[in-house]
């Protein structure tokens, strides 16, 4: 297996790519993501490489980017949505929870909606505001819709590919922070050589307490987990991977063998995927569980400004301090 | 405010006379007796199909209906200019359109019904399930159109609101997309005066037709109860489209002679005498008379256009009443296109749950 390596906006590159190649029926649309390539260059080539009709840049209007989207996949067409930043995506919410999600069932299962909506997610970069938020549980509570989020290279070229592929919406969220991170890639892999786009995905095993994280929060986990293993903490790490359907199967077989359980993200902790996950994995560990599920991740405030984003955001230490409250009980 | 406009393009005379016209006159050259009179059975046709909405409605066997009556040539007309390979993106209260693509009567009345969240298979007769959001389906249509012009097809998509929907951002950037792709769409704007409770007024300071001419495409204003004069304007906007020039936006100014929906008291906010005014300009009456004066309408004509609204009705009311009571389980069908683990055990712990009913009674 010769990988290559490359940071995740260039994987993410080779993923579309890849994915237009395979099926003529894939068209990008977002805006600035033709010339300039997309405000972090994910697209970066693409339209000259395919032309203006796949790789459209559009006028400023998330609700027209996906409404529109969703008008090309009446035709048939695979469209693939880029939102330029996290915090812009609530303009096109009615579309995407109210069409996207729904047009499905809503008509029998006779139209399909295999969008993507690629959404730059996350905080981490100094940026000003509603340019860092985490707004995956909004659609994770979306019948509908499915929901993923890369946290390495290789995961964000073959999920990309995958998501493009499935016959169902995805709303991708790509850790921001990471775009500059490399890792390898197997270029020439098949898409169902690692993992199914919904399976969870063990980063790192461990024996005493599980910690499970999507996104860019799986290097936290992975970081914190080597800083406890200096302690004789044995963390098994789970990347989600998959935030709607949850992987509760791998999850759950983790925490029947730790017996504890911590989740963590950047989005608030109130009302989050944290609060469904340890719900769920109460009711099917409950005489497993050797303490209560906790959670580690943003407060119940806007996003704040940047100079206050590393105490809003779960770092290693505050992820210790839950793992040590955990192993405490 | 005033809605029509020294623009505004008319063929017919509320009198039934016919008006020429530089332009449009010649788009409808082409119909003959034949034609004229099919037009009046279909204004016939679906305004009974509306009545009988009603009627199932107040009988208990629709929980909601909107009815169109009033609209009756604004829809007719327009979807009477459609091809095949058009595609309608509609509101709610297109059910005249539906019958000109085709139907299945009964199929109408599912969603009002409440057996099922959408009326017809879309690829059937190439149009969309009705959008209740509103303005969402403008969007739709301009997609859909992108991909028409992407696949070389010869072909339109149309996309149907009213007059409320204009103030709706999915509008305004419908418009924009269209023009800054010459997506092949029509935009066909029923202008009914009223948005539920508010008037047009409420939405529109200019007349709606004025709006195109800002996104840099043409924009038409019709007499919406004339049949024949929505059908040219439709015919040469859907044209234009097809041959490449991008798209238009067309105001029908009619009237909304019914409530908003079955659940709607418009004796609240309708304007004394307002009704009675548009009562003299009902499209149906018009297109009679036109018919009259041009000796197309015998008894016998008219006794079969009777006869059809008459076997209509009787089969969409024996086709609603049919409609089967969904089974429970069905409505964790199609959530997803591919296997869901989450739909799967929540259907399987409902199922169990009402298997345990079985047996104890």
């Amino acid at each position: 297996m010769a990988t290559t390596r490359m940071s995740m906006a260039k994987a993410l590159n080779a993923g579309l790519r890849k994915a237009m190649e395979q099926d003529p029926r894939v068209v990008l649309m977002g805006e600035d993501i033709g010339k300039l390539g997309g405000v972090f260059r994910v697209t970066d080539g693409l339209q000259k490489d395919f032309g203006e009709d796949r790789v459209m840049d559009t006028p400023l209007a998330e609700s027209g980017i996906i409404g529109t989207a969703v008008g090309l996949a009446f035709r048939g067409y695979r469209p693939v949505c880029e939102i330029q930043f996290d915090g812009f995506i609530y303009p096109a919410f009615d579309q995407i929870v109210s069409q996207v999600a729904k047009l499905h069932y809503r008509s029998q299962g006779n139209v399909k909606m295999p969008l993507t909506i690629r959404v730059p997610f996350g905080g981490g970069i100094g940026a000003v505001e509603h340019h860092s938020e985490s707004p995956e549980a909004y659609f994770a509570h979306t019948a509908g819709l499915r929901v993923v989020a890369c946290a390495d290279s290789d995961d964000a070229y073959g999920m990309l590919q995958q998501a493009i592929a499935s016959d169902d919406p995805v709303l991708f969220f790509e850790p921001k922070r990471l775009y500059q991170h490399k890792g390898d890639v197997d270029l020439d892999r098949a898409l169902t050589s690692r993992e199914p786009l919904h399976q969870a995905r063990i980063a790192r095993t461990g024996t005493d307490l599980t910690v499970a994280a999507y996104g860019p929060v799986v290097g936290t986990a992975l970081a914190a987990a080597e800083a406890a293993a200096e302690d004789g903490v044995s963390i098994e790490v789970v990347d989600l991977r998959t935030l709607s359907p949850v992987d509760f199967d791998t999850l759950e077989q983790s925490v029947l063998r730790t017996g504890r359980l911590v989740v963590t993200h950047e989005a608030a902790v109130f009302m989050g995927m944290g609060a469904e996950i340890a719900a769920r994995i109460t009711e099917r560990c409950f005489y497993h569980l050797e303490a209560p599920v906790l959670r580690v991740g943003g407060f119940h405030l806007p996003y704040p400004a940047s100079k206050l984003e590393e105490h809003h955001l779960p770092d290693l230490d505050r992820l210790l301090h839950a793992t040590d409250r955990v192993l405490a009980y | 405010m005033t809605v029509t406009t020294d623009q505004m393009v008319q063929l017919i005379t509320p009198t039934g006379e016919r008006r020429p016209h530089p332009v449009y006159e010649g788009l409808i050259a082409d119909l003959d007796g034949a034609a004229l009179r099919g037009l009046y059975e279909d204004l016939v046709v679906v305004r009974r199909i509306d009545a009988e909405g009603t009627a199932l409605q107040r009988q208990g066997q629709l929980g909601l209906w909107a009815p169109m009556l009033g609209q009756e040539a604004a829809q007719i007309g327009s979807g009477r200019a459609l091809q095949t390979e058009d595609f309608v993106f509609p509101s709610y209260r297109e059910h005249g359109v539906a019958y000109c693509r085709g139907v299945d009567p009964a199929d109408v009345f599912g969603m009002w019904r409440g057996t099922s969240l959408s009326c017809w298979d879309p690829y059937d007769i190439n149009m969309a399930i009705p959008a209740i959001i509103i303005g969402a389906q403008g969007l739709h249509a301009t997609g859909y159109a992108l991909g028409l012009k992407r696949d070389g097809v010869e072909a339109a998509a149309v996309a149907y609101f009213g007059d409320g929907a204009t103030s709706q951002g999915d509008i305004a950037e419908a418009l924009g997309f269209s023009a800054t792709y010459q997506a092949p769409v029509v935009f066909f704007c029923q202008n009914n005066h009223w948005a539920i409770s508010e008037p047009v007024g409420l939405q529109a300071q200019v007349p709606i037709y004025q709006r195109a001419a800002g996104y840099g495409m043409p924009g038409i204003q019709v007499d919406g109860n004339d049949v024949l004069a929505v059908l040219a304007v439709t015919r040469w906007a859907l044209q234009r489209a097809r041959e490449g020039s991008g798209p238009a936006l067309i105001e029908a100014v009619t009237y909304r002679m019914g409530p908003h929906t079955t659940a709607d008291d418009p004796t609240r906010y309708r304007p004394t005498g307002e009704l009675e005014e548009w009562r003299e300009r009902d499209p149906l009456a018009r297109m009679l008379a036109l018919l009259q004066r041009e000796g197309l309408a015998d008894d016998a004509y008219l006794e079969s256009v009777t006869a059809k609204a008459d076997a209509v009705a009787a089969e969409l009311r024996a086709g609603c009443l049919a409609l089967p009571d969904p089974a429970p389980l069905s409505m964790f069908d199609n959530v997803y296109a591919e296997a869901h683990p989450l739909v799967a055990e929540e259907r399987a712990q409902y199922a169990a749950y009402l298997d345990g009913f079985e047996g104890s009674n």
